[in-house]
C-alpha cells in the first residue's frame, strides 16, 4: 500500500474542530491523506478518533475546519451531494453495524441494490464473490448475522464494506473485541482487500499489532490535535514522547487518560 | 424567584427546540419520502406490520368498548327513560370518538413502541450510520415508509374498528338488554351521517401519522445503550398518547363545533 503520487491529497483535513456541549473533542485537527495511501489514526479511548472519522465521513458536522476529499470541500455537504459523495466511501464499523432484518448476502449487496440501483441478482452474484474474497463460502450467503461469530461478522462487514468497489475504506477499530488469530486475519485481509482495490484506507485503532500490520503512515491524535505523524516504520523511534508512551503502553509520561468519552 | 423563572424559561426554551426539531425532522422525512428512490416493499412491509398485526389488538378493544358503551348507557338513560337511544349513541360514539382514539392508542402501544425500539437499536449499534454510508438516506429508507403506512393504514383499521364496535353494541342490545334486533339497526343507521364516519377516519389518518412519528423521532434520536433505546420506547408511547388525545379535542372541534 504506497501512494500513487498525485500531487491533491485524496484527504485533506485543516483546522477541524468538533465539540459536543463544553467538551472540546476536535481542537483543529490537521491530516492529509495520500491516494492510495494506509493512514492509521492512533490515539487513547475518548481521544476523538470517532469523531474525526464521522467528520470525514459527513455523519457529524464539524464546527469548524475543512475537510476537502480530491480537492473538494465536502464540510457541510447534504443531500444528493452528500449521497453522491458516499460513493466513494466503503466503511468497516467497530460493531460491524450489520442489518438484523436482512441475511448475509442482502447486507454485503445493500449499497449495490438501495444505493446503487443494481438489480438484485447481479448484486447477489457481487455479493458472493466479495463474500469469498473475505474467505466466506455461499453457505453463510442466506444466513442471518445473529447467527455468525463476531469474527464471522466481521468478515461480512468488510465483504460489504468492499463491494462496491470505493475509492476509500474506513476502518473503525477494525480488531477489537476478536482473538489474535482472528485479528490476525482481519488485518491481512484489510491488507490484501485496500491493495486489491487500490483504495485509500484510513482506519483508526489503539491496537498496535494492527497498526504495523496494516499502515503506510501513522497519525497520533491526543487532546483534539494531531500530535505526531509519520511513516509506519519510525513508530518505535518517533522521538515523540506522546507515541512512545502509547506505543509501549506504559502508564507513565505526558498522556492522561480521558474520563468521559468522546 | 429569579431562579424560578429562569427554570421556566429554561424549560419553555427546550420544549419549543423540541417542537421544531420534531417539525424539522416531519419535513425532512417527506421531502426524503417524496423524492426518489422511494421503496414500496418497505411501504408494503409497514402495511402488514402496522395495520394486519394490530387487527387482533384493535378488533378486540373496539368489541369491548362496544359492548361497554350500550350496557353504561342503558343504565344511565333508564334514569329518564331515553334507553332507545342506545343504538344511535353506539354508533356516533363509537364511529366520532372512540373508534379512532381508542384503535390510535392501542397501535401507539403496539406500533409506535415497537418503531421506537427497532430504529433506537439501529442508531445505537451504528446501523444507521451504515445506511448513510451505504449512500441511503435512512428518513427516506427508515423513516418514511412508516409515517406513510401510519397515515394510510389506520383509517381501515378504524373501519374495522367501526364496525366491529357497532357490532358489540348490538350484540348487547339484543341478548342482554332485549331490543328488537329490526329496530336497533334502524335507529343506528337512522342518525348516522357520512361526516360522522369520515370525520373519524380522518382524525385516524391524523393519529396514525403522530404515532408513526413519535416512534420513528424518538428511536431516531436515541442515544446511551440499551437504556437509552428503553427510554425512546417510553417516550414514544407516552408522547403519541399525549398528541392523540390532545388533537382529539381540536380535530373534534374542527369537524362538529
Amino acid at each position: 500500500m504506497t501512494p500513487t503520487g498525485t500531487s491533491i491529497p485524496k484527504i485533506a483535513v485543516s483546522g477541524l474542530q468538533k465539540s459536543f456541549g463544553a467538551k472540546r473533542v476536535l481542537a483543529g485537527v490537521e491530516l492529509e491523506v495520500a491516494a492510495g495511501e494506509s493512514l492509521v489514526v492512533i490515539g487513547g479511548s475518548g481521544t476523538g478518533k470517532s469523531v474525526l472519522m464521522k467528520c470525514i465521513l459527513g455523519l457529524l458536522d464539524p464546527d469548524a475546519g475543512s475537510i476537502r476529499i480530491d480537492g473538494e470541500e465536502t464540510a457541510g455537504l447534504g443531500g444528493r451531494h452528500r449521497e453522491q459523495l458516499m460513493r466513494k466511501f466503503g466503511m468497516l464499523f467497530q460493531g460491524s453495524a450489520l442489518f438484523d432484518s436482512l441475511n448475509v448476502w442482502e447486507n454485503v449487496a445493500f449499497g449495490l441494490i438501495e444505493g446503487r440501483g443494481v438489480g438484485r441478482r447481479p448484486a447477489r452474484e457481487t455479493a458472493l464473490q466479495k463474500l469469498a474474497a473475505v474467505g466466506l463460502g455461499p453457505e453463510v450467503a442466506t444466513l442471518r448475522p445473529a447467527e455468525l461469530s463476531g469474527g464471522m461478522q466481521k468478515r461480512v462487514a468488510l465483504a460489504r464494506a468492499i463491494a462496491a468497489e470505493p475509492e476509500i475504506l474506513f476502518f473503525d477499530e477494525p480488531t477489537t473485541g476478536l482473538d489474535p488469530i482472528m485479528a490476525d486475519v482481519i488485518n491481512r485481509l484489510i491488507v490484501q482487500c485496500v491493495r486489491g482495490l487500490g483504495a485509500t484506507a484510513v482506519s483508526i485503532t489503539h491496537d498496535m499489532v494492527s497498526t504495523r500490520k496494516i499502515a503506510d503512515r501513522v497519525a497520533m491524535l491526543y487532546q483534539g490535535r494531531i500530535v505526531w505523524q509519520g511513516p509506519a516504520a519510525d513508530i518505535d523511534n518517533s522521538g515523540n514522547q506522546f507515541v512512545d508512551q502509547f506505543v509501549h503502553g506504559r502508564e507513565q509520561g505526558p498522556i492522561r487518560m480521558e474520563v468521559r468519552a468522546a | 424567584m429569579i431562579r424560578f423563572l429562569a427554570s421556566v424559561g429554561a424549560l419553555t426554551l427546550s420544549f419549543l427546540a423540541a417542537c421544531g426539531r420534531l417539525v424539522l425532522f416531519a419535513g425532512r422525512a417527506i421531502i426524503a419520502g417524496v423524492t426518489p428512490p422511494y421503496y414500496p416493499r418497505l411501504v408494503l412491509r409497514q402495511f402488514v406490520a402496522i395495520g394486519y398485526f394490530s387487527l387482533t389488538v384493535v378488533g378486540l378493544t373496539a368489541l369491548f368498548t362496544g359492548m361497554v358503551l350500550a350496557l353504561q348507557f342503558y343504565v344511565a338513560s333508564a334514569r329518564f327513560n331515553a334507553e332507545s337511544a342506545v343504538a344511535t349513541v353506539v354508533v356516533l360514539s363509537v364511529t366520532r370518538e372512540l373508534g379512532p382514539v381508542i384503535a390510535g392508542l392501542m397501535v401507539a402501544g403496539r406500533v409506535g413502541a415497537a418503531m421506537a425500539a427497532e430504529i433506537g437499536t439501529m442508531r445505537v449499534t451504528e446501523q444507521i450510520d451504515a445506511l448513510t454510508t451505504l449512500s441511503t438516506d435512512p428518513l427516506r429508507y427508515l423513516v418514511w415508509p412508516r409515517l406513510l403506512a401510519g397515515l394510510l393504514t389506520l383509517p381501515f383499521l378504524v373501519l374495522i374498528a367501526d364496525i366491529v364496535g357497532v357490532f358489540g353494541g348490538y350484540i348487547v342490545g339484543i341478548y342482554k338488554l332485549g331490543f328488537n334486533p329490526a329496530s336497533y339497526l334502524t335507529q343506528t343507521q337512522e342518525y348516522l351521517k357520512s361526516a360522522d364516519v369520515t370525520s373519524g377516519l380522518i382524525k385516524a389518518a391524523v393519529f396514525g401519522f403522530v404515532v408513526a412519528l413519535m416512534g420513528c423521532y424518538q428511536g431516531y434520536y436515541s442515544r446511551g445503550g440499551a437504556e437509552g433505546v428503553g427510554q425512546a420506547t417510553t417516550y414514544a408511547v407516552v408522547s403519541a398518547s399525549i398528541l392523540i388525545l390532545l388533537l382529539d379535542y381540536f380535530l373534534t372541534q374542527a369537524f362538529f363545533a
